[in-house]
C-alpha cells in the first residue's frame, strides 16, 4: 500500500501540474522546486497544456504486478510543448502503429489497482493520438 | 374515504434568480459493440435489434475518468476559474467505488478543490438531471456563482439479458451560472417522481434486474409524459413552441413513440437522439442528447429535455439559446466528433474489457 504517494502525488498525476521558474520561465515537470536551467528556486505551479509528441516508444507485453490486466500496452516518451520530456502510457490506440513525433494530448485515465481489487484506484496522465 | 391520489402540483421549479447553462461538455468512449455481434453470440444472430451498437469504455476509463474529461470540455467553453465552481456533482450508477466520492477526484482534476461541494448522485437514469435541478438552485439561491453538474455511466448488462444489447457509456457535465452570462437559459423545470419497481439492482449484485414489460407503459411513458404535460402546460407551450426535444433513450423506439404522444416530430428529436450509436447511456443519456442538440443549436432556439429514471422519476426542462453558444461551443470537442472516433469490437474484447472475465 502506497496511499501517502498516491495522494502526494495526485495533482501532478491527474492534471499535468507541474511548476514554472520565475527567474527564465523554464516550464519544469515533475515538479522539483528548483530550476534544472537557472538553479533557482521555482515553486509557482503551472498547469500544462497536456499536448506534446511522441519522442520514443516502446510496446510492454510482460507486465509488472498491477499492470498484468492492461497489457499489451505501449510506453512512450512524450516530449510536452512547453519543453519537459514525460514518461507515460499512451491509450486508446486501437492497434493502429505508433510514430516518433506523432501529436498527442493528455488524458486522465486509470493506471492500476493499489495492490488487488480492494485498493484503491490509481488515476493519472496518459497520452492519446490528437487529431 | 378516498383514496389519496398522486395529483402533480402545478408549480414549477424556477429560481429566484434567472439561470443557464455556462458551459457544457461531452464524452463518448471510443469501444463499439455492434448489436449484431450481441445477438450472434446469444441468438445465433437471430431476433430484432433495438440498437446498431453501443460505446464501451476501454480498460483503463471508468465513470470517473469519463467525467473528467467531459467536465474539462465543458470547463473549456466556460472558460471560467474552477475555483469559482461551488459543486461538482456526478449522478452514475456506476460509480467506481461503492464508498468514496467520484466528485472528489473529478473536482481534484479540474482544479475545483477545495472551497466545493462535491457529491455523488444515484436515481438510476435520471441521477444527471437530479444534480442539474439541484444546480439551478444553487446557483439560483445566489448560494453559488457556478456549479457542475455530471451525468456519467457506463451501464452493465446481464450477458445475454436484453439490456446487455443497449447497456452503453457516456455522458456529460454542465456548469450553470447567471442566466445573462449563458449560452442557454433554464427557463424551468418540473419533476414527477412515483415508487414504481420497472429496474433495480442490489447492493451485491453485479448486473441489474428489471420488470421486463413494466418498463414501459407504467415507467418510461407514464413518467415522461406527465412531466413533459405539466412543464408545458405551466409554461403555456405546446410541441410546437419547441425547436428541439431530447427524451431518455434506453433504445430507439421508446424516445420515438414518446415525442409522437407529446406531438413532437422526429426532426425535432433527431439530434439528440443518440441511442442508435452509443446506446443507453443511463444517466449520461438525457444530459449528452442535449450536448448533441446545442452543437447544432442556433440562438432562439427552444428546447425540451425530458429525463427517466428507473424507480421511477422524470426531470423535464424548458431551455432558451442564446447568442452566446455560437461562440462557445467551438471550444472543446463536440459529441458527434467524439462519436466519429469509433474502435470496433467483437463479443471477446467486450468481455475483456468489462471484466467479465473471472480470472481467479
Ligand atoms: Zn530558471
Amino acid at each position: 500500500m502506497e496511499i501517502p504517494r498516491h495522494w502526494r502525488l495526485k495533482q501532478q498525476r491527474y492534471s499535468l501540474v507541474g511548476e514554472v521558474c520565475p527567474h527564465c520561465d523554464n516550464k519544469i515537470f515533475p515538479p522539483r522546486d528548483v530550476c534544472p536551467n537557472c538553479g533557482g528556486e521555482a515553486k509557482e505551479l503551472y498547469a500544462f497544456s497536456g499536448k506534446g509528441e511522441v519522442y520514443s516508444y516502446t510496446t510492454i507485453y510482460e507486465a509488472p504486478s498491477g499492470f498484468d490486466t492492461s497489457a499489451p500496452y505501449t510506453v512512450a516518451l512524450v516530449k510536452l510543448e512547453e519543453g519537459p520530456m514525460v514518461t507515460a502510457q499512451l491509450t486508446d490506440l486501437d492497434n493502429t502503429p505508433v510514430e516518433i513525433g506523432m501529436p498527442v494530448e493528455m488524458v486522465t485515465r486509470k493506471m492500476r489497482n493499489d495492490g488487488d481489487e480492494r485498493g484503491i484506484i490509481v488515476y493519472g496522465y496518459k497520452f492519446r493520438r490528437r487529431t | 374515504m378516498t383514496t389519496p391520489q398522486h395529483q402533480p402540483f402545478p408549480t414549477l421549479l424556477k429560481p429566484a434568480k434567472p439561470v443557464g447553462i455556462i458551459g457544457y461538455g461531452a464524452y463518448v468512449p471510443r469501444y463499439r459493440l455492434p448489436a449484431k455481434e450481441v445477438a450472434r453470440v446469444w441468438t445465433g444472430g437471430k431476433g430484432g435489434l433495438p440498437i446498431k451498437e453501443k460505446a464501451v469504455p476501454g480498460l483503463d476509463e471508468d465513470v470517473a475518468t469519463m467525467s473528467i474529461e467531459a467536465a474539462r470540455n465543458a470547463m473549456k467553453r466556460a472558460e471560467i476559474d474552477p475555483h469559482e465552481l461551488r459543486a461538482v456533482w456526478v449522478g452514475s450508477e456506476s460509480h467506481p467505488y461503492a464508498v468514496k466520492p467520484t466528485s472528489t477526484i473529478v473536482a481534484e482534476a479540474i482544479g475545483a478543490v477545495p472551497a466545493t461541494q462535491a457529491a455523488d448522485w444515484e436515481f438510476a437514469c435520471k441521477a444527471g438531471t437530479e444534480a442539474l435541478v439541484a444546480a439551478m438552485g444553487f446557483v439560483g439561491s445566489n448560494m453559488a456563482h457556478y456549479a457542475m453538474a455530471i451525468g456519467m455511466d457506463t451501464a452493465q448488462g446481464k450477458p445475454g439479458d436484453a439490456l446487455e444489447y443497449t447497456a452503453g457509456a457516456g455522458g456529460a457535465a454542465y456548469i450553470l451560472g447567471p442566466a445573462e452570462e449563458s449560452l442557454a437559459v433554464i427557463n424551468a423545470s418540473y419533476s414527477y417522481v412515483t415508487d414504481t419497481p420497472d429496474f433495480w439492482r442490489r447492493p451485491e449484485a453485479k448486473y441489474p434486474e428489471h420488470g421486463m414489460r413494466f418498463t414501459g407503459e407504467p415507467a418510461y411513458f407514464k413518467h415522461i409524459t406527465e412531466a413533459a404535460t405539466h412543464l408545458m402546460e405551466a409554461m403555456g407551450t405546446t410541441a410546437k413552441d419547441y425547436k428541439w426535444a431530447v427524451f431518455h433513450q434506453p433504445n430507439t423506439k421508446f424516445p420515438q413513440r414518446v415525442a409522437s404522444q407529446l406531438g413532437f416530430s422526429m426532426d425535432q428529436i433527431q439530434p439528440g437522439l443518440l441511442v442508435p450509436v452509443i446506446g443507453n447511456t443511463y444517466a449520461g443519456a438525457a444530459m449528452i442528447g442535449l450536448t448533441a442538440t446545442l452543437d447544432i443549436a442556433q440562438p432562439g432556439d427552444r428546447i425540451l429535455v425530458v429525463s427517466f429514471g428507473s424507480g421511477a422519476g422524470s426531470d423535464a426542462f424548458d431551455i432558451l439559446v442564446t447568442d452566446k453558444l455560437s461562440a462557445r461551443r467551438d471550444r472543446a470537442t463536440k459529441t458527434q466528433e467524439y462519436i466519429a472516433r469509433r474502435t470496433e469490437i467483437d463479443y471477446a474484447t467486450y468481455v475483456r474489457y468489462r471484466g467479465k472475465l473471472a480470472m481467479k
